[in-house]
């Protein structure tokens, strides 16, 4: 459903509380001076999203960088002592044959796999570690109420910020947003309680 | 529904031309995200399958079945059902087994090693390059895994406690390619899957039948295009990519040990790494050229897979094949110079000894074929490059062959010299596994997201900051995350960056 399509998702009798305030941007560039805005106003729990990473949005939105290469890092040394220990102790240790007069350990014929291994884990740790840091799989979340969010993967760029944050005050909150965007509403954006 | 007019914009538009003042546009047609994520989408979303779908499918089925009924025949009897003898051992099935790793190889170079270089316009082939390779590797663990002969023991190539107190010989390079090569395997994968994840949330949000949404939805992970995921989602791209980039070189390089550790002239020389990873980009990038041909006309990605694209394809080919010709004949002069007469006879034996017709099949597809790539118009004309990355397949398979069986067949003994001839069972397996490898790969073109729109989006001028500069801020896909940290400042005004250009 690409087309637009900004009618609010019905409301129905349950009750409800605000999840937090969406607006949207039509270019990059916009988004990235409204992010400056919302951080330089102190909020925390809030986010900018768009269909393709935007570069200068980290600094904009004031993120700090993630500590995923040191999980990598911790994981691929883990690796390399596993692929080590491995052929030591299978090799040399525990079932010791002699074949083509090779000695029992040798780094040069244990290299390969002790790399081989290196790279499988700290891979495992940079895919797993980026699910894991990103809070996925989270299959429900907020935001996924709005229906025009949905072009948030084709060609839109949207803020939003959720009512858990300590600045959140609905009507200064709402008045912010509606000053950053391209004359796009505000959409507040019920969940069920 | 945006309805986007399906109109002159998907075909074919020159930017192959070199004109050092403007840059080639990446995406042709006068494009935007609407209209990119659109014509990608729509591949997987169209109601009705074509039939064009339904032939190809049912011939690699039926091929994929072939398989089956090969394996089951050779499980039942024994691997005598193959042309294997004394004293050539190895037969098709590592041949076959180089072969498909080898093609992997292109698509694992296109996803990590062009991420590294900041080639942009890979982002318009690097998932179905990256689903070539997974679906080349499949095929690739067919063969050690039926060729061990008691395939009910094949787990015994793992590290497993057993009741019989054993472990695998970690001296030997056959244990090595286990582990080089499932790592390779998983990682592919893992690259494959998490590059997919944005692309998957796009198809999702677009679904329009409650089926199409609960699998998307299930695959995508819930992903929404938060920025803060998105500074994790790119640093763990370019670990991955990092990885991957030694990775890749070392797969091929411990395929090679499996023939360079051994004693065997012909096979025991060092230049085997280096040569056999040149080798297998060759054939990778052929066999991704033989896919890009195909799939940009039948699909309508012709603004997305542009001439250009296939022109620096070419390019690669051009490179690595002269690569491989190097090879060839750095090998010939070595036995000469190295003054080994098993050595020397090996190659002699190679070129004009009964293999003679393998050998220049194999110099006339690899060494001379790609030649013809100095041209602009070969490099212009879809049918040229299409015949010639038939061609380079066919030849890369035979420089295996060649390889294989040309050293064992004659070795250090005169008396045990042979000849191999494989059986109608190896030429039908081989067959079979190209049925494997199509069935997948057709799966992939009708379900999955063919092109990472994400990333051809973020190289697409809209995505600039700041429309018509060029000096590299604008290159979001291309530049390293926190590269413009220190100059952060400058970045976050974009509309006061002029003086910098």
């Amino acid at each position: 459903m690409s087309g637009v399509d900004t009618t609010p998702a019905t409301i129905e009798e349950v009750p409800k509380k605000l999840w937090g305030y969406l607006v949207e941007f039509e270019d990059a560039a916009e988004l990235v001076s409204a992010a400056e805005r919302v951080r330089d106003a102190g909020y925390k729990n809030w986010d900018a999203h768009t269909p393709f990473p935007v570069h200068g949005l980290n600094d904009a939105m004031g993120l700090r960088p993630t500590r995923l290469p040191f999980l990598v890092f911790g994981a691929g040394a883990t690796g390399c002592l596993v692929g080590l220990a491995l052929q030591f102790f299978t090799n040399a240790v525990d079932y010791k044959y002699i074949i083509s007069g090779k000695p029992f350990f040798s780094l040069p014929a244990n290299i390969p796999v002790t790399f081989e291994l290196t790279i499988l884990f700290s891979a495992t740790a940079a895919f797993a570690g980026m699910l894991v840091l990103n809070n996925l799989p989270q299959w429900y979340h907020g935001l996924f109420h709005s229906r025009r969010f949905a072009r948030v993967t084709a060609d839109r760029f949207f803020i939003s910020i959720e009512s858990r944050d300590p600045l959140f005050e609905e009507q200064r909150t709402k008045a912010l947003m509606e000053s950053l965007g391209s004359g796009g509403e505000v959409e507040a954006i019920w969940e069920e309680e | 529904m945006a309805t986007t007019p399906v109109d002159n914009t998907y075909s074919d538009i020159d930017n192959t031309g070199e004109d050092p003042q403007e840059r080639a546009p990446l995406v042709t047609g006068g494009h935007d995200f609407t209209s990119v994520t659109e014509s990608v989408c729509r591949i997987t979303e169209r109601e009705k399958t074509p039939t064009a779908w339904y032939v190809a499918f049912a011939i690699s089925l039926s091929l994929l079945g072939v398989l089956g009924l090969m394996v089951a025949y050779l499980f039942l009897t024994g691997v005598g059902v193959w042309g294997v003898n004394n004293p050539v051992g190895w037969g098709w099935a590592i041949v076959n087994f180089v072969f498909w790793v080898g093609i992997g190889h292109a698509g694992t170079l296109i996803s990590a090693i062009l991420f590294l270089f900041r080639q942009k316009w890979r982002t318009g082939i690097n998932r179905f390059a990256e689903a070539m390779t997974i679906f080349a590797v499949a095929c690739a663990l067919i063969f050690p895994g039926i060729h061990v002969g008691r395939v009910w023991l094949a787990y015994w190539m793992g590290p497993l406690p057993n009741q019989m107190q054993m472990w695998p010989n970690f001296r030997s390079p056959l244990l090595w390619d286990v582990f080089a090569v499932s790592t390779y395997g998983l990682v592919s994968a893992m690259f494959w899957y998490m590059g997919m994840i944005p692309d998957l949330a796009t198809l999702r949000d677009r679904a329009k039948t409650k089926l199409r949404a609960f699998f998307y939805g299930l695959f995508a992970l819930g992903w929404r295009g938060s920025n803060r995921q998105w500074e994790r989602y790119e640093r763990a791209y370019l670990l991955l990519a990092a990885l991957a980039t030694p990775l890749v070189l070392s797969v091929h390089s411990v395929v090679s040990f499996d023939f360079a550790v051994s004693q065997l002239p012909g096979w025991h020389t060092t230049i085997f790494p280096p040569y056999f990873v040149a080798g297998a980009i060759f054939s990778g990038f052929a066999m991704v050229m033989t896919l890009a041909i195909p799939t940009r006309q039948f699909l309508g990605l012709k603004h997305i897979i542009t001439p250009r694209h296939l022109e620096n394809i070419a390019k690669i080919i051009l490179l690595t094949g002269s690569m491989v010709g190097y090879a060839y004949g750095i090998e010939f002069f070595i036995a000469w110079y190295g003054r080994n007469p098993y050595e020397s006879f090996a190659f002699e034996s190679r070129a004009f000894g009964p293999y003679a017709w393998a050998y220049w099949t194999m110099i006339a597809c690899n060494v001379i074929s790609p030649q013809l790539f100095w041209f602009k118009f070969c490099r212009k004309n879809i049918w040229v490059m299409f015949a010639i990355s038939i061609v380079v397949n066919i030849g890369m398979w035979f420089e295996r062959f060649v390889i294989t069986v040309t050293s064992l067949s004659m070795d250090f003994l005169p008396s045990s010299h042979g000849y191999y001839t494989p059986t109608w069972i190896d030429i039908l397996t081989f067959a079979g596994s190209f049925g494997l490898f199509f069935t997948l790969f057709l799966l992939f073109l009708r379900f999955l997201p063919v092109v990472a729109m994400a990333e051809v989006k973020s190289v697409m001028p809209q995505a600039h900051l700041v429309h018509g500069e060029h000096r590299g801020l604008g290159d979001y896909w291309g530049d390293m995350p926190g590269q413009h940290e220190e100059k952060g400042e400058q970045h976050l005004k974009p509309k006061t960056t002029e003086d910098k250009a």
